[in-house]
């Protein structure tokens, strides 16, 4: 393969990673019945302390570590807010969003556009050779290789093990998840407070990696929508999650070629439009039964199977109120 | 009189904390607090000037806030406000540009034209929630940076000045095209303030006395027994959205034909997302509106000036604003729980938010 498009491939894997993490992270938020719409503004000052505490101790990690927390706290908020005082989620979220992207910008305006630690690319020896597949997907960051675990990780958790079917019961049906012992509230506090922090974490990923550094405004403003929108066109299963935040970070990069190819004359600043094009798009071909109607083509065996990897309806207690006994 | 106390302290408690969290923040940046607030009361109140800044403030977010009323009690969350008052802006800007009138008819002929671009707008959010399944807050949301996209291609592209590229702002209005000031001290426009006036009460009585009011609560509340009981419910919500739109393109041509005088991007300044949380903090009660948005327009416009004052970023009003509504919200929980637990002490000011308002996508 030509080694020009192993580079590109390589450098989608790297730029989907934060959409990845961060729509992994909503996701298990979601499945568990509780909705953190505050993504973008989490993102962004996540991002902020993740660099700022990477440069005032000189490590990376630490970075991480601080981004994590942050990301922790916010959905802490929401936990608090939507769970225990029974408020409007997305009210809370929404307020969160804003707030905390107001925050990033004033605690971080002496921080702005300086240079400070970066994570460096690390190939894993044997796997980075295989042909074509190795230079893409194993010649990255750890917080690549991360992703992929969370990825599996998130797949093995949620239908193959027994807590993964009650975080998907109380998503779904927390009186019955219950009445059959699990402590609904309790775990929707403990997979929200997990989901934030792994939205943290993507927020140090663009900080630390992707995106190094911090300005205002924010280089990945408007990636939280994305995000948020990546979750439901990927019907809250981690491949398809996935697989869109891959899809979604590939048109962005062919966007950024047609800007670099002289022949075609467009508009740089129309093309910055295609990212929330494309994002009313996806949803339509979710909302309006097209993927349903792709089903009826396919031979009989394969759609029982095609059915449950394309499911696209939300967990039915989203965003709903649980009053526990 | 524990339960008068009670709401009392529920009511001044989160506006101490929010003031406490944000004092606190100003000394992590290593300002002093004091000194912050009083450049901010000194911004907003120091003079003619400086109170009719706060006026050109109020005007706008107070008609987001009105228009946002309508959209609320049919119980949408019309995030897409921001991109409604941008195409407002632009097509008003269209106006000034390009139509040769006398003032007392273009004026007019502007101001229609700002509300067809932010009805135009809040149409096609409505399009993508009513027939096309899309939630109206990620429609909004792409609509929003669409309206903003297509503001600086016009003003990069066909509307640049005559001396070259430039991103900044479009060439200044000629005079006629502008809403002429009060007078040179106090720069307010008073045809601005009678449409002001005139939509919060047409919207306060269009919601308490009509039957349109009565079909967008309905839907607000729960709207499949709506529909079940005869209530179009798509074409209320479609309604609400195209109300709200209109209003808030006038909001955004009121930025652009009295504030700038020219079209420049983000015209709307965060003013639409500003209106929503102005919402929250009055759970929906329209006659609070006004005196709410007088204070953000306040914190707004005086903190304009703490980056050549102070080196402090102005964003620190967005600071103080959102914790106050986050304050806000969560004593609103409290005192549903403490009102829980103590059922004797039901009162009729209780004021819920919708069901509506829950997640429904």
């Amino acid at each position: 393969m030509n080694p020009e498009l192993i580079n590109i491939f390589n450098s989608i894997v790297a730029n989907a990673t934060p959409l990845v993490i961060a729509s992994i992270g909503e996701t298990i938020t979601e499945r568990a019945g509780v909705v953190n719409l505050s993504l973008d503004g989490s993102l962004i000052l996540s991002a902020m302390v993740g660099f700022v505490a990477a440069f005032v101790s000189g490590s990376a990690i630490i970075g991480i570590i601080a981004a994590m927390i942050v990301g922790g706290l916010i959905a802490l908020i929401i936990a608090i807010g939507g769970i225990e005082l029974r408020q409007d989620q997305v009210a809370i979220g929404f307020v969160l969003t804003l707030l905390t992207a107001d925050l990033a910008t004033f605690l971080g305006q002496n921080y702005t556009r300086i240079p400070g630690p970066q994570i460096l690319r690390s190939p894993i020896p044997i796997l980075a050779d295989i042909p074509v597949a190795g230079p893409i997907f194993f010649n990255q960051t750890a917080l690549v290789y991360l992703s992929y675990a969370l990825i599996f990780g998130l797949w093995y958790w949620l239908f193959r093990t027994r807590p993964g079917l009650a975080l998907r019961a109380i998503g779904e049906r927390p009186e019955t998840a219950f009445a059959r012992g699990a402590n609904v509230n309790r775990l929707r506090y403990l997979y929200t407070i997990i989901g934030g922090a792994l939205v943290g974490l993507a927020g140090a990923a663009y900080s630390l990696s992707v995106k190094p550094g911090w300005a205002t405004p924010p280089s990945m403003a408007g990636d939280g929508w994305i995000a948020l929108a990546i979750v439901i066109f990927g019907g809250w299963h981690p491949f398809r999650v996935v697989l869109g935040a891959y899809l979604f970070a590939g048109l962005r990069a062919l966007s950024t070629a047609i800007q670099r190819t002289p022949e075609i004359e467009i508009s740089v600043v129309l093309l910055n439009g295609i990212p929330w094009v494309l994002m009313i798009i996806t949803l339509l071909l979710v909302s309006s039964g097209a993927i349903e109607r792709l089903l009826t083509v396919l031979p009989r065996p394969l759609q029982k199977w095609t059915r449950n990897f394309l499911r696209s309806d939300p967990p039915a207690a989203l965003g709903t109120r649980f009053k526990q006994k | 009189m524990r339960t008068r106390s009670m709401v009392f302290g529920l009511t001044i408690l989160p506006i101490l904390a929010s003031l406490l969290i944000t004092a606190v923040l100003i000394m992590l940046v290593g300002a002093d607090p004091r000194a912050v607030f009083e450049k901010v009361w000194e911004g907003a109140f120091r003079d003619l000037r400086s109170f009719s800044q706060v006026i050109n403030f109020w005007i706008p977010l107070t008609l987001v806030s009105m228009g946002l009323i309508v959209t609320f009690t049919a119980g949408l969350w019309n995030i897409g406000v921001e991109g409604q008052m941008g195409m407002g802006a632009v097509f008003a800007t269209w106006g000034a540009l390009t139509l040769q009138l006398p003032p007392l008819i273009l004026i007019p002929v502007e101001i229609l034209l700002a509300m067809l671009g932010g009805g135009l707008w809040a149409a096609l959010v409505g399009i993508l929630k009513t027939r096309l399944k899309v939630h109206e807050i990620f429609g909004g949301v792409a609509l929003n940076a669409l309206a903003n996209i297509a503001s600086i291609y016009l003003i990069s592209g066909p509307w640049q000045p005559a001396e070259g590229g430039s991103v900044r702002a479009t060439p200044p209005f000629p005079a006629d095209a502008l809403l002429p000031p009060m007078s040179p001290d106090f720069g307010v426009s008073l045809l601005a303030l009678v449409i002001v006036g005139v939509v919060i009460v047409s919207v306060i009585v269009a919601l308490r006395g009509t039957r349109w009011g009565l079909q967008l609560k309905a839907t607000g509340k729960n709207a499949r027994s709506a529909l079940l009981l005869g209530v179009p419910t798509g074409r209320s919500a479609m309604s609400a959205f195209i109300v709200c739109g209109m209003v808030a393109g006038i909001a955004g041509g009121y930025r652009v034909l009295f504030t700038y005088g020219s079209l420049r991007p983000l015209v709307s300044g965060g003013i639409g997302f500003l209106g929503l949380l102005v919402v929250l903090l009055v759970s929906i009660r329209a006659l609070w509106v006004p005196l709410v948005t007088f204070i953000f327009a306040a914190i707004l416009g005086g903190s304009t000036r703490l980056k050549v004052a102070l080196q402090l970023d102005a964003s620190l009003a967005g600071v103080l604003q959102g914790f106050l509504v986050l304050a806000v919200l969560f004593s609103n929980g409290l005192r549903e729980r403490w009102r829980e637990t103590n059922p004797a002490h039901l009162s009729e000011t209780d004021i819920k938010t919708p069901e509506s308002l829950k997640a429904d996508r």
